[in-house]
């Protein structure tokens, strides 16, 4: 039974902030398809492609015919809990502070036996559920669950670890003037953000929705234009300490590519507001983040990228804008690397051509702004890493690993 | 003007006796722009950039990059920034005669009409009652258009509605009627653009721009303090950046104002 989180009181400015500790790091290069698909959420084995037996953890060879076709493949998450243990006074810091941590043996019902992180509602010889979670240094891990729902689960300590649930934190969302941001918003106040403080750039311009943003019990409006470096950094002097997640919703479309437009007036733009904006952001607020990342239960958790997917592949009807986010996608990588050490988590969501203002004579299907938003709470909860929006961004990134050249001229129509 | 009378002039401006008003507005990121319809070009915003700042990027010394528009900020602009303009001589601010960047002022008072009304318009009776009062405004002067509109907060002052802005200005008769009939130097307001909110709809669309830049002369805009200028006698300096074929430049406008 899991004892609700509370709302955590204000900080004592007497006591130190302690500073983050990271979970061992070394993987060998083959258990890295565990990361890629806990990256996305999914729950993959290597499985041999001779006998079809699943193997773990990870290896070059299958352990039951020595084939070497042992491909990683979403696998079925039903296993038993063998066996736990808790560990009261481990050595490694990070599991010290955190102490006592439950690990457990799950016989999976596909085969293997695995070593994994416990919910605390897990007990022997009941069935469970598995995934495969990000921890705090960005290894894939495994972790076994409750096979139903129970009381509070989400609250679970252990679990805590591998997510970064808006409950109790405060985000800061940097452009409340689209219609994504204000979904964004929106969707973040409902799964229990204590505080989203939402961007507004050149607030002598009125906007859409704007009434209603400014009505909100603990939605704070705040000026930030990210594109500009003075104004990230000022409101960073304000809030920086207090920004548990970050959701990057600047939103900069515009059509065209290379010949068709004359000069570069609209791809200075579309960098000033995208990649610059990322930047200023990051300066002004990454260090900070970095810095708070064992904070309690408000700590800072994540980092949020809305990116087009593409980003991966570029949509000749928008190349400019696509180059743009590609760059973003570039340092988002980076960013993911910087933020590391923190414990602070980078997902990018992407997504197809959106149901708005500058998509508009791009037909259907399109995402709605509230798709995105429901996404970015659910990948939030879940503690992933890449997340796909939309029949057209799942369909791009799976004809693009099928044949990048198929891909590329298709687009070009 | 004799030397002895410039050194008098310095000595005036020392003294006090000549007040130096500054009727320009801090050129900062977060000063209103024009806002024109966003699939149009856009003017890139004010962005000041650190080089160094007695930091290791630079260790003795505080600089930064700077980029803008240039129609940002309290701003010039040249003849060649419209189409009526753009075939005359010496119309960009590079080539503009040097002459032309001082010249005298009459400040036409219209702060009440303006409070009242956000869309007040300057007619030709208005100037007209100006002038029964303090005389025919002469040739090759600014005439400028105090409405305390500099006075406002950030969004009254941009007062954006659905249909577009909403601020005062000179209607068309005016405007030709002053390019024409008195020959004025260029016309300079407090609002964003020497036009009205709504000119866009006017007959001719702009009709300060149209008038004032077909008739190769000058309108300044974004425009403070004209409260502390008086009616006549002001002393316009009003010299725009340098750019090649620039259209317009923000810059630092200054009145001399006798205090006697």
């Amino acid at each position: 039974m899991i004892e609700p989180i509370k709302p955590p009181p204000r900080k004592n400015p007497l006591l130190r902030t302690r500073l983050p500790a990271s979970p061992p790091r070394p993987r060998s290069r083959i258990s890295h398809g565990f990361t890629r698909a806990a990256a996305e959420g999914r729950f993959m084995l290597q499985c041999c492609a001779a006998c079809g037996s699943f193997a773990y953890p990870a290896r070059e060879a299958c352990p039951s015919c020595l084939s070497a076709g042992l491909a990683f493949v979403d696998a079925p998450r039903r296993g038993t809990l063998l066996a736990e243990t808790t560990a009261r006074v481990p050595s490694d810091v990070y599991f010290r502070e955190r102490a006592p941590w439950r690990i457990g043996l799950v016989k999976m019902d596909c085969g293997p036996t695995i070593v994994t992180h416990l919910h605390a509602d897990c007990a022997e010889g009941a069935a469970v559920r598995m995934s495969l979670q990000l921890d705090k240094s960005g290894q894939a891990v495994a972790f076994a669950h409750p096979e139903g729902e129970t009381p509070n689960m989400a609250d679970d300590k252990q679990w805590r670890e591998m997510t970064a649930d808006p409950k109790f934190r405060r985000v800061l969302v940097t452009n409340g003037r689209s219609v994504i941001g204000q979904e964004v918003v929106a969707a973040l106040k409902a799964a229990g953000a204590k505080t989203v403080f939402v961007g507004v750039a050149e607030p002598w311009r009125p906007f859409a929705g704007e009434k209603l943003l400014r009505g909100q019990d603990g939605i704070e409006i705040v000026t930030l234009d990210a594109a500009d470096e003075k104004s990230a950094a000022d409101l960073a002097a304000d809030i920086g300490g207090k920004v548990d997640i970050l959701v990057n919703t600047t939103e900069y479309v515009r059509p065209g590519g290379l010949l068709d437009r004359r000069g570069t007036s609209t791809a200075r733009d579309e960098i000033d507001q995208a990649y610059l904006g990322f930047i200023n952001l990051a300066q002004a607020f990454g260090p900070a983040m970095r810095m708070r990342g064992a904070d309690g239960i408000s700590n800072s958790a994540a980092w949020v990228n809305i990116l087009s997917i593409y980003a991966l592949a570029n949509w000749p009807a928008f190349g400019a804008y696509s180059a743009s986010q590609a760059a973003c996608l570039s340092l988002s990588h980076c960013l993911r690397a910087e933020l590391r050490p923190g414990g602070v988590r980078v997902m990018n969501l992407f997504t197809g051509p959106v149901d708005t203002e500058w998509f508009q004579t791009v037909p259907p299907p399109k995402v709605a702004p509230r798709a995105i938003a429901q996404a970015i709470v659910s990948g939030l909860r879940g503690g992933l890493e890449e997340m796909y929006v939309g029949d057209v961004a799942e369909e791009i990134r799976q004809r693009l690993a099928a044949n990048p050249k198929a891909l590329e001229r298709e687009l070009d129509r | 003007m004799q030397s002895n009378n410039l050194l008098e002039l310095a000595s005036a401006i020392s003294s006090g006796a000549v007040r130096v008003v500054d009727l320009t507005f801090t050129l900062s990121p977060d000063f209103p722009v024009i806002v024109l319809p966003p699939e149009f070009g856009q003017a890139a915003p004010v962005r000041i950039q650190e080089i160094s700042r007695y930091d290791g990027r630079g260790p003795a010394w505080y600089w930064n990059n700077v980029t803008f528009g240039e129609h940002t900020g309290t701003h010039f602009d040249a003849p060649i920034h419209w189409f009526t303009g753009k075939n005359l001589p010496n119309n960009a601010v590079d080539t503009m005669p040097a002459k032309d960047m001082i010249a005298p002022a009459c400040v036409i008072d219209c702060s009440a009409q303006a409070a009242q009304d956000p869309d007040f318009l300057l007619t030709v009776p208005l100037v007209e009652a100006w002038e029964a009062k303090h005389g025919r405004i002469p040739e090759r002067n600014w005439v400028l258009l105090r409405t305390d509109w500099s006075k406002k907060g950030w969004r009254d002052y941009a007062n954006l509605g659905d249909d577009g802005a909403h601020t005062p200005g000179p209607n068309p008769a005016v405007m030709k009627w002053l390019v024409e009939e008195r020959g004025v130097i260029g016309f300079g307001t407090e609002t964003i653009g020497t036009d009205a909110g709504q000119a866009g709809h006017f007959e001719p669309p702009y009709p300060a721009h149209h008038f004032l830049h077909g008739a190769g002369r000058y309108g300044l805009q974004c425009l403070c303090n004209l409260d502390q200028l008086p009616a006549t006698g002001a002393i316009i300096v009003a010299s725009p950046l340098k750019i090649q074929n620039g259209s317009g430049s923000p810059l630092r406008v200054i009145a001399l104002v006798s205090s006697i």
